[in-house]
């Protein structure tokens, strides 16, 4: 009986020890971050899609084409279109085209570049009306991009 | 020829009192968002007009815009009958329901019996709804609903008697009217009737958490083992409409304990007793029912049936043993 | 089983729990024969999620499937990044320095731990206890946070390399894990008095879902469902790897084999986890996160490789054949889960759907990794 009693006290006890955590988190301020009118900075090794660095001398690409990023690929998402160029012994990057919709954010490619040519972009507000929308063109992007 | 002015009191009282069951319906489920979200640290619906007070209304035009489908295979009649079933007693109960001296619809001798059995006549309607809508989880679910039932009607009904023998009456009003003049005349801090009364009321309480399907005991709904339980297969407002009476039997039962134990619309301390306090009462309390929600997990039937039969049950039967020796007695 | 369930009535009736079910998390289905609400049948029907990763290992080479190891349990994507640069390692004979091995060390913790803050709020959420699983967020956002800034992801990090880690880790890093450590110290009391203490998630958990020793060895259960019936079995302690022989730490194990065993083994593997990182943080060299001799491309000898290593959920086991090219001749994944719940069918028989859920939340399914 004592046993029963006991065990009817420290149950509706433990209830009310719930309650008491809970109500005194109520109070607490709130710890999320409301998302679309507040933005959280990307840490610096944020891994986006991969974006091309340029050149701070010519203000063009620093891609050699030598294909490195395209086979580290796992996806085959990398698509690397180099042209020659009369006079140059080096190649010169024409397009680069990264198929988004299959890529799977490792970084190898990356890892694998000789020259530093590509990098990672800190965008992650993704969002387009087709797949078509997410092949981007990596060159294009890059004269486009300002600074 | 002129029409019976109880006839026009009576009809502003009901379109009132369906007002006030939607509004509360509405506002509760902003209620329990909020509430909600500052309990687990977040903020709760804020887009929607000034803090989320739009929410209700465009969740209100979601459902009502949402087609009507009636599911192959269910049973047309029951399947229709059973949200008018559910609710049409969850506003009948606040006919009887006083909310001050003077504010209240009608004011019957057996206003207490009446209440529970309106009250009662809910497990039927989701019974029917379940069993109508074809569905395996929906008839697991009314099979728990009734489970439910037989587990929290009784020991909520013996607390109830206990509370009738002290104070001599069905009619709420009275009952009310007996607890006037601070807060140690209410019931739940009448130790001259039984030392237990507190615990008397915590019976009701949850008891009463049980009759409305609120969490803990949402066994019925279940959602991570029964998706929705009863409302599996009902859309739009067929579903809106069990959620609202839902939300009315939450205001009936917090009115209830209110009325009962907490002393109706008598003020603590004595000052200007009125419609307000009694509102206060009653939404702290459905500010705890929505509290317990959002701090426990859910309970299984057989832990229902183990809490009524094992310790529910005894203890409000030793509490009427009790209030009827010291009522003998004094 | 229970008497009602015995009599075998006739009136039986099928459920099917899934693919898309709330207490599943994920697509699994399982076809229950239900005589009311008593389970006399259960069979768990997998392959929902299956993007078979074995045959994906065959055409890659051994960098690309990298990435795939990450993907098979997104919860503790770390360990199984370890198992894998661990066998290739192994196979190419790299040496790794000893610093990358701490980092390996410290990190994969770190996420055993924001693996059971999730499984623990999961587990309370198929219980019906809503809060308490956006309190666990709370915390593992902290250590998502921190893994992000050094890895650079949240969920698949693809962080580990073969012969090192890919980038050493920030200055903010171990006085940021040690804060978090704290924090957790302070929090963990909270979740016990919140959760472990209330008096309805121990009547639905106490002597319910009993997993016997035998059962685990039957259907090769590891990880917490087995030290959760007794069986002391972890792969950090009984083969170890790493760098873990160098920290001490204990292996909790519960002998009583019921859902609520389970979930105290994993909840003091927070705690031990924990202190595995406040070692590793206090002993961690100086020196290259990278073995300076790691070739650019892998052609790994010839030769079969088996490395077990222990994930938030059991042990994983990876078997690697090489032909000596630069792409694997044979990969073959050993998923703990998938073992784990193997056992469901029998464990559940002659149990209430609500129990049977809760056994099935105990065993902290993951469902891309069964399928893989």
């Amino acid at each position: 009986m004592i046993g029963y009693l006991k065990e009817i006290f420290s149950g509706t006890w433990s209830l009310f020890v719930g309650l008491g955590i809970t109500i005194k988190y109520f109070f607490k301020p709130v710890v999320t971050v409301q998302y679309p009118r507040e933005v959280l900075p990307m840490t610096p090794r944020f891994r986006g899609h991969i974006e091309l660095t340029r050149d701070p001398e010519t203000g063009g690409d620093k891609c050699i084409v030598c294909g490195m990023c395209q086979k580290a690929c796992p996806s085959n998402c990398i698509t690397v279109v180099g042209d020659k160029v009369e006079g140059a012994k080096k190649k010169a990057l024409s397009r680069y085209i990264l198929d988004f919709t299959k890529c799977s954010l490792c970084g190898l490619c990356v890892e694998s570049c000789p020259a530093d040519a590509i990098t990672f972009s800190k965008d992650y507000n993704l969002a387009g009306p087709s797949r078509e929308a997410y092949i981007f063109d990596l060159k294009k992007r890059l004269e486009e991009r300002k600074g | 020829m002129s029409v019976h002015p109880e006839v026009i009191r009576l009809l502003i009282f009901l379109v009132g009192i369906i007002a006030f069951a939607a509004l509360n319906a509405a506002y509760l489920v902003w209620l329990e968002r909020k509430e909600a979200g500052h309990i687990q640290r977040r903020i709760g619906p804020k887009e929607v007009g000034p803090f989320g007070l739009l929410q209700p209304l465009a969740d209100g035009i979601k459902l009502m815009t949402k087609q009507l489908i009636v599911p192959a295979g269910v049973d047309p009649v029951l399947f229709r009958i059973a949200p008018i079933l559910v609710m049409i007693p969850a506003i009948m109960g606040f006919v009887t329901i006083p909310f001050s001296e003077t504010l209240v619809a009608r004011n019957l001798d057996i206003g207490l019996l009446a209440v529970f059995a309106f009250a009662s006549v809910n497990v039927l309607g989701l019974l029917m709804g379940a069993w109508g809508s074809r569905n395996k989880y929906a008839v697991i679910s009314a099979a728990r609903v009734v489970s439910q039932n037989v587990a929290y009607e009784i020991p909520m009904l013996v607390t109830v008697v206990s509370l009738v023998m002290v104070s001599h009456t069905m009619n709420l009003t009275k009952i009310v009217g007996q607890q006037l003049g601070g807060f140690w005349h209410w019931n739940i801090f009448n130790f001259a009737a039984s030392p237990l009364m507190p615990v008397a009321f915590l019976i009701f309480f949850v008891c009463m958490l049980a009759e409305t399907n609120r969490a803990p005991f949402d066994m019925a709904e279940a959602e991570s083992e029964l998706i929705a339980g009863a409302f599996t297969e009902y859309p739009g407002m067929g579903f809106g409409v069990f959620f609202m009476a839902e939300y009315a039997n939450i205001v009936i039962g917090c009115s209830m304990a209110t009325i009962l134990f907490l002393g109706g619309w008598d003020c603590p301390f004595g000052l200007y007793p009125g419609v307000h306090w009694f509102l206060l009462k009653m939404y702290f309390l459905i500010f705890t029912v929505i509290w317990i929600r959002w701090t426990y997990p859910r309970t299984t039937f057989y832990g229902l049936l183990n809490l009524s039969w094992k310790i529910l049950i005894p203890i409000s039967f030793v509490n009427l043993l009790l209030t009827s020796a010291m009522l003998k007695v004094f | 089983m229970s008497a009602f369930a015995q009599t075998q009535l006739k009136e039986t009736f099928v459920i099917n729990l899934g693919p898309q079910h709330p207490a599943t998390h994920g697509v699994l289905r399982v076809k229950l024969v239900m005589d009311g609400e008593y389970i006399v049948e259960a069979e768990p029907v997998l392959g929902y999620i299956h993007r078979m990763h074995e045959k994906m290992g065959e055409n890659r080479t051994w960098a690309q499937f990298m990435p795939n190891t990450g993907r098979m349990d997104y919860l503790h994507a770390l360990a199984y990044n370890h198992g894998y640069v661990t066998v290739v390692e192994r196979a190419a004979g790299i040496e790794v320095p000893e610093r990358a091995e701490y980092i390996r060390v410290i990190t994969a913790e770190l996420n055993r731990i924001s693996s059971h803050l999730l499984w623990f709020g999961a587990f309370v959420l198929d219980l019906g206890g809503f809060t308490p699983l956006l309190y666990a967020f709370d915390d593992r956002e902290q250590i998502l946070d921190l893994l992000e800034s050094v890895t650079g992801s949240r969920l698949t990090y693809s962080y580990f390399r073969f012969g090192g880690v890919y980038n050493d880790i920030d200055e903010n890093f171990v006085p940021g894990a040690l804060a978090f450590i704290k924090r957790l110290r302070e929090r963990l009391p909270m979740y016990h008095a919140l959760v472990t203490k209330n008096v309805i998630l121990r009547t639905r958990l106490e002597d319910i879902g009993f997993i016997t020793p035998e059962m685990c060895r039957k259907y090769g259960a590891t990880g917490p469902v087995a030290r959760g019936s007794g069986i002391n079995f972890d792969v950090r302690k009984h083969e170890p790897y790493s760098v873990y022989p160098e920290f001490n730490f204990d292996i909790p194990v519960y002998p009583k084999g019921d859902s609520m065993a389970r979930y105290m083994v994993r909840m003091d593997e927070i705690e031990q986890s924990m202190r595995i990182v406040e070692q590793a943080i206090a002993k961690l060299p100086d020196g290259p996160v990278m073995a300076p001799k790691a070739p650019k491309i892998l052609k790994p000898a010839k030769g079969d490789y088996y490395h077990a290593v222990e994930t938030a959920r059991g042990s994983f086991g990876i078997r690697v054949v090489s032909d000596g090219t630069n792409t694997p001749y044979r990969l073959k994944l050993r998923s703990p889960t998938f073992s784990n719940l193997s056992l469901f069918g029998e464990a559940c028989q002659g149990m209430l759907l609500p129990d049977a859920l809760a056994l099935m939340g105990s065993l902290d399914l993951v469902i891309p990794e069964i399928d893989r």
